[in-house]
């Protein structure tokens, strides 16, 4: 016989929790997954790989990919200063680097629009350089970056954290420069944790759309994103082929945040 | 002298300023041109567009969905929490992974699962049009698309803190004869609450602000089915820039504020 457990509520506790993700994920979410095959499987094919499909993958994978790049060293830089400097005003910028968790989506693609247009504050001298940001390839990159920053910062953040001093004071007992000790004892503690952040924030930028939509463009081939493009078959009344998409989008999504939890693990061997 | 782990001075304040700048031109500037925009020509007009009728219709129905999805993500999240951190079970790994799912979701396809279902060609789109019903273009669909995407925010900020406190305490309330609901109430709850209203405050905030998967299910219908970042979307492509910055600002008030209370929050 079963051994009764001291606290009660399980059962009324698992069930609430399989309804609330039953109803609300699981079902609909089981939608996605069958809906595109009335299409046929030629049909899904077909309607994935369509030129302008094609292209707005390419936009948003790549344009993620870029802006998970470029907010690797800044969200380095900026945990670092956080973690291990005393100024005045810390406070503020380490509440101020989850503003684009806060802010909503639509909200911050109106901003960079504005501020990014050819009259804008930074789009004006960027236009003087030559440099053409909202509605272009580079906006959505621009956008993907503002959302992508603080997954950096608050993946290395905790780690830097622990990591202490005292590995650093060895290396600096024996006879390490500074620079020597940071790239050789803190950037590899750190790995693992900067590779999970580029992996979280290319997989939100991945998805994105309120923050990108305003600022793209939207220009067949050119800066259309996927999620828009769902949304354009969606209007048409397109249900499979909206879901072929979305699906896809999904899965590929998921096979990124394989990869990038198989690089993190390969990181930490050797690790202490 | 300098400690052999410092940096030295003049690379430590390099460091400072440009941790600030950078957070200044890629966070802040963004936030002071919405204020910017909203009161170029002024309050007056900023202030006009919040009174417009549509926009306070979109103000009105923001907080009713809202107040609709944070209630059912919070029971849901506490439920979730108080299986996963006090119990061991079969399935509890799977059961935590498929909780935090919603967040890796695009938000357009979190509210396409609600049409492939709900829509007129979804699943049950036939059978609620015999009876009247209407979830997509509508607020139940609003609502669902709103519970998707906040789902995780209470249970992902409560689990860990629970997990940390254990069951000892809760166990010593049982021994002392505590039934499950006061136990609950007077043990659980109080050791978790900050952390519990720190959850409710990013799931509002989220739920306030959510563009891609309300647009979708909304059919944008003007004072009917617009939500406010719906609104802002429909002001700016009609080029009034100032409205839509003027309800745009108005929602990034309510980001600060959030912001603000978590900060507050984190260190009680």
């Amino acid at each position: 016989m079963r051994r009764r457990d001291a606290l009660p509520g399980l059962g009324l506790a698992l069930g609430v929790t399989w309804l609330w993700l039953g109803l609300i994920v699981l079902v609909p979410l089981a939608a996605l997954a069958i809906r595109p095959w009335e299409l046929g499987l030629a049909g899904v094919w077909a309607s994935v790989t369509e030129p302008r499909v094609l292209a707005s993958l390419r936009l948003s994978f790549g344009a993620a990919l870029v802006a998970a790049l470029v907010d690797l060293p800044l969200g380095l830089l900026v945990a670092w200063v956080v973690v291990r400097y005393r100024f005045p005003g810390r406070r503020v910028l380490d509440a101020a680097i989850d503003l684009p968790f806060a802010l909503p989506t639509a909200v911050a693609g109106l901003a960079l629009t504005a501020l990014y247009a050819p009259n804008g504050w930074l789009g004006a001298p960027l236009a003087a350089l030559g440099v053409k940001v909202a509605f272009t390839p580079l906006g959505v990159a621009v956008a993907l970056a503002f959302v992508g920053l603080p997954f950096i910062v608050r993946m290395v953040e905790p780690v830097l954290r622990d990591l202490g001093p005292e590995a650093e004071e060895a290396a600096a007992t024996l006879g390490a420069t500074r620079w020597q000790a940071w790239r050789l004892v803190v950037l590899p503690a750190l790995g693992p944790a900067l590779v999970a952040g580029v992996g979280l924030a290319f997989a939100r930028a991945v998805g994105e759309y309120g923050s990108v939509i305003f600022i793209a463009g939207n220009r067949p081939m050119e800066s259309e994103i996927a999620p828009l493009l769902i949304v354009a078959r969606l209007e048409q009344y397109d249900y499979a082929g909206a879901a072929a998409l979305g699906l896809a989008l999904l899965l590929l999504s998921f096979a990124l945040l394989l990869v990038f939890g198989a690089m993190q693990r390969r990181l930490r061997r050797g690790l202490p | 002298m300098r400690r052999p782990t410092e940096e030295p001075a003049w690379l430590r304040w390099l460091l400072c300023l440009l941790a600030v700048a950078v957070l200044g031109v890629f966070l802040v500037l963004p936030l002071a041109a919405v204020f910017a925009e909203a009161f170029r020509r002024g309050v007056a007009p900023a202030l006009a567009a919040l009174g417009d009728p549509d926009a306070l219709a979109a103000i009105r129905l923001t907080l009713l969905v809202a107040a609709i999805a944070v209630p059912v993500n919070l029971v849901g999240g506490v439920a979730a929490a108080w299986a996963i951190a006090k119990f061991d079970f079969p399935g509890r790994r799977l059961l935590t992974t498929l909780i935090e799912l919603p967040f890796s979701v695009s938000p357009v396809i979190s509210g396409l699962v609600y049409v492939l279902v709900f829509g007129a060609q979804g699943w049950l789109g036939p059978w609620l049009e015999e009876r009247g019903i209407q979830v997509v273009f509508a607020l139940p669909g609003l609502v669902l698309a709103t519970i998707f995407v906040t789902f995780p925010f209470v249970a992902r900020t409560v689990i860990p803190l629970m997990q940390e406190q254990g069951r000892t305490e809760e166990e010593a309330a049982a021994t002392l004869g505590a039934g499950g609901w006061r136990m609950a109430w007077h043990v659980t709850l109080p050791n978790i609450r900050w952390a519990l209203l720190s959850g409710v405050l990013l799931c509002n905030a989220r739920a306030m602000g959510e563009f891609g998967a309300v647009s979708v299910v909304s059919g944008h219908v003007r004072g009917e089915t617009n939500t406010m970042p719906l609104h802002i979307e429909i002001l700016y492509n009609e080029y009034q820039f100032v409205a839509a910055f003027a309800v745009a600002g108005l929602l990034a008030l309510l980001a600060l504020l959030t912001l603000a209370a978590k900060s507050l929050l984190e260190r009680a």
